[in-house]
Formats: C-alpha cells, structure tokens, sequence
C-alpha cells in the first residue's frame, strides 16, 4: 500500500461525500459510458483506497480561519469551463469537446533540453507515481473551485526531458485542429492557446501534470489528455491538452498577454491587491457554495491563492503589481 | 393599419413578449435558490448579470428603434415606445440589483470601489442612473410638469443607451462580437436621427431664405 505523506498545502476532504457529489459521479460514469470512453470509468488510482480518501490531515488554516475547502461537484468541474478552443461559452466545452481524440496522443518536446523527440502521454507522466492533488483553482474572473486532480509534479516530467543550463522558461501549446476543436474557427484567439513558466515556478514541487480528476481520466472538456495545473496562479496558466513543451530562454508570450497585456501578465499569480482593470481580484465566489440570500457569496481571496508559504519565494524582491 | 379594436390586444401582447424574460429568469433564480435544476450553470450570478444586462441593451435599442420604423412604415407605434423604455428600464435595475445584492451583498466599499475606479463600471451606473431619471419622468404627471423640457431631457436616451453598449463592450473577456453588434446597431439609429435633424435645419434653413 501506498502510503502518502500529507503536505501542509493539503487539503481536507470534506467529512462525508455531499449527495450532490456522490450523485454527479454517478451521472459521470454514465456519461462516460456515452462517450463511448469505456477506459475513462476505470478507476486510474488504483493504490488510493477509500482509507486514505476518508484520512483527515490537519485543518488548514490561513489568518485564523478554517478554509473549509468543500470539493466543487464533478457536474460543476465539468460543466463550467473556459476553454475558447470549443466555443467562447462556459457550456461549450461539454457540449462540443467529445470530438476531440486524446488516444493516440503525442506531445513534441523541443528546446534548450537533452531528450527532445515525440512522447506519449504514458512516457511523460509516470502512471505508477499518480497521486491525488486537492487545489483551489482561482480564475481570473473571480470565481474559483476546489478540484481533486490526478497527476504528477511537473518537475517528474522536466526531469525526464533534462533541460540544459540555456533553459530559462518552459513554454506549452495546445493542439490546433479546426476538425476537432470546432471553437478554433473563430480566431477570438491566436491559436494555438501559448503558456509558460519560469523554470524555477515548473520546478515548484506544486506545479503538476494532470491526467485526471476525482479519481478517473481527465473528461475532455478539462483538458484531456494532458494539462497543466498552477495552483498559486489564475486557471488560464492551466494550459490543457498539451501538444507541446519546449524549453527556451526568453519569456515566452502567453496567449492572454498577446490579447490584451494591460489586463493579462505573464505571471499572473493569484493576487487580491492586484485589481484587474475592469473588477476587483479582492474576493471571488466559490462555485456551488452560494446558499441564499443572506448567504455570503463571495470570500477573501487569498495571495498566491493561499500558497504563499510554498510559492512566495519564487518572487523575493520582485515588484508583484508591476509583474503581474 | 391596425383597427381602433385591436389595439389594447396589441398592448397586452406586447407586455407579455417584454415580460417573459423577465419572468423566465425570475423562476430560474427561483428553482436555483430551492436546490432544483436551473438553467443559470454552476456561476448562476456571473448568467443572471449577463442575461439581464443583454435585455437591458436590447430593450434599449429596441426603444430607440420605434421613432425610424414609425417614420419608414407609418404605423402607429408611437405609443408602445415608453412603455418598452419602461421595460429597458426594468431590466437594467435587475441587473443592478443582482450586481448589489446577490453579486456583492451590500459590500458597498467594493461598490464603490468599482464605480469610481473602473470605467467601464462608471458607464453601466451612468447609464442606470438615466435611465432612473427617465423612468421617474414617464408619467403623464411629469410630462404635463416639465412641459417643454421633458422632450430635452428625454434626450438622455441616447447618451445613455451609448454608455449601456460601451460598458457592455468593455464588460466582455474577448468574445466582442455581440457587443459589436449591438454598437453596430445602434451606430445606425443614431445616424438616422443625424440625418434627420440635418434635413430638418436644410429645409428650415430654405423656408427661412425664402
């Protein structure tokens, strides 16, 4: 048995599955029967057993106040997603994402690195390493999840690759196919969808490469087969369906930088002080928690999306509102 | 055109068509706030802001529409055209109020914060704000009152409704294209009124040569 150690970025699972959740995974393993992804309902952690799932690490306090970090239901994680290669709507991805084929996959990895070449997804992410990360997930339009991904650190697949000394950033693409990405059609965006880190923020034990989510394959419209998730930063640095990683020594240009660079940065770290130019990044409204009237339906966003004891280092003297 | 008869029928119809967003969302919110499916998606405040805040524009420029059809097809609409200005109306103090009460809960420094700092904040209250003042000058009281000045102040719906459609282009992440539309639209039903009044001072302008 696999025995985790738990970190004190961890998250707690709720106490007792909520009936929403437990009823959307259901209706998700129905809908993966639909697809036609047989292979999607088999269980890809299979060293996670219910124990570990129901293990309680140390409530994970910021300012004093409990986080209380509830899992977004899997009917919300897929149904509300920005993902412009399938249409501009948050609806679109589930609606139209099924066209996409994630099996055979290759990833181009190029660049500044001593294992250049084609990979399969399975040759960069160690299936054997999986493990169940539980991140808040903060988008820059101030609304914000908490998603159990399945994945890797990001620094296993770098490692794997060897980049040399010349390597300063990593940079990504997502696939560009007008067939199966029907949203491509309208060029609201460049494509292809660009993103990058820092070499040291990729090597950041929190950064990982997802395959999955609650437990089972990535759905397509969350950015099957491969993507990338940056917990301290805002979700658009999450780059999904990866075709390729090149290691390079300029700053790249990311896609929302090239849009609109008064509003988008390279960084883009999850920052309350920080206003976006037409709303303010001080709260955000967690998605499936809005109660009522009288309800609070927005909370403090916290810096670095409440990482800051993990990723705070990375900036050290560094001018955060200018380097946004 | 329409018979004398017909018209209260027109009327009601009317009302009916201008109503049904209105109530469609309002029993959305209603099955959303007792835990039954809804349409409004996992953000149903983030759909509620922009499905009210599109009726609003809509209706706005519907409103202004109603003088140029009424000249091109001399169909006696004049008379539905506060009615639908009411409706604008109505939809945009949704809109606000969703922003105030379900969005921020009275979180006024942040309010306050965004439409003082945010352009594109400051143009959706502007144009709120004149439509408040057309709304509360509406009724025969106030027309009779004002008298001359009612038609000048009245004017306000075309500042304002460029206000509504320039803080609803802003408002959009990248996807411009229906608030392109939208300015397009309106674009031509400002340039009919230009016309016009240029027309109108040419001829004045000759009978006064004259």
């Amino acid at each position: 048995m696999l025995i985790k150690i738990k970190n004190s970025w961890d998250l707690k699972e709720s106490d007792v599955t909520s009936e929403a959740n437990f009823l959307s995974r259901r209706k998700f393993i129905q809908a993966a029967g639909i697809m036609g992804a047989g292979t999607a309902a088999s269980i890809m952690v299979p060293s996670m057993t219910n124990a570990q799932i129901a293990s309680k690490p140390g409530s994970n306090k910021y300012d004093g106040r409990d986080l209380a970090d509830q899992q977004t239901s899997l009917d919300d994680i897929m149904s509300y997603n920005n993902f412009y290669e399938f249409g501009v709507d948050k609806g679109d991805p589930m609606a139209k994402a099924h066209t996409l084929i994630t099996d055979p996959w290759s990833v181009t990895v190029e660049g500044h690195c001593e294992n250049p070449g084609e990979y399969s997804v399975e040759d960069l992410v160690d299936h054997n390493a999986l493990e169940e990360r539980i991140y808040r997930m903060r988008c820059v339009e101030a609304w914000s999840m908490v998603i159990p991904w399945v994945g890797v650190s990001l620094s296993q697949v770098i490692n794997k690759l060897k980049p040399t000394a010349k390597a300063k950033y990593i940079y990504f693409e997502t696939l560009v196919d007008k067939k199966q990405m029907p949203g491509q059609v309208n060029r609201v965006i460049r494509w292809p969808y660009r993103e990058g880190l820092r070499m040291d923020e990729a090597m950041n034990p929190l950064a990982i490469m997802a395959v999955g989510l609650y437990g089972r394959k990535l759905t397509k419209q969350n950015g099957a087969p491969l993507r990338m998730v940056v917990p301290w930063k805002y979700g658009f640095k999450g780059i999904k369906s990866i075709v390729k990683i090149s290691f390079v020594e300029k700053q790249p240009v990311s896609s929302w930088m090239r849009l609109q660079s008064e509003e988008y940065g390279f960084y883009a770290n999850v920052n309350p002080r920080v206003s976006h130019p037409r709303w303010s990044q001080s709260k955000e409204r967690r998605i499936g928690e809005f109660t009522g009237i009288g309800g609070l339906s927005r909370q403090k966003t916290l810096m670095f999306n409440g990482y800051g004891e993990q990723v705070a280092h990375l900036y050290d003297g560094m001018n955060l509102r200018r380097n946004f | 055109m329409l018979a004398k008869k017909y018209r209260p029928w027109l009327r009601l119809l009317i009302h009916i068509i201008c109503v049904a967003p209105a109530l469609w969302i309002s029993y959305q919110i209603w099955l959303w706030l007792n835990f039954e499916t809804h349409v409004l998606t996992a953000n149903p405040i983030e759909h509620i802001t922009d499905f009210t805040g599109k009726w609003t524009v809509r209706f706005l420029l519907i409103t202004l529409s109603v003088t140029p059809l009424v000249k091109l097809t001399k169909w006696r609409l004049l008379v539905y055209r506060r009615l639908l200005g009411l409706y604008a109306f109505l939809y945009g103090l949704m809109h606000f109020l969703n922003y105030m009460v379900l969005d921020y809960f009275f979180d006024w420094e942040l309010i306050i914060e965004d439409v003082l700092e945010r352009k594109a904040i400051t143009f959706g209250m502007l144009a709120l704000v004149g439509l408040l003042i057309l709304a509360a000058t509406s009724f025969k009281f106030a027309v009779k009152k004002l008298g001359k000045k009612w038609q000048k102040l009245h004017r306000l719906i075309y500042p304002l409704t460029i206000f509504a459609v320039t803080h609803n282009y802003m408002m959009v992440k990248a996807d411009v294209l229906i608030p392109t539309i939208h300015a397009i639209i309106l674009a031509m039903l400002l340039s009919y009124r230009l016309y016009m009044y240029v027309q109108i001072n040419k001829n004045s302008n000759k009978i006064r040569i004259a």
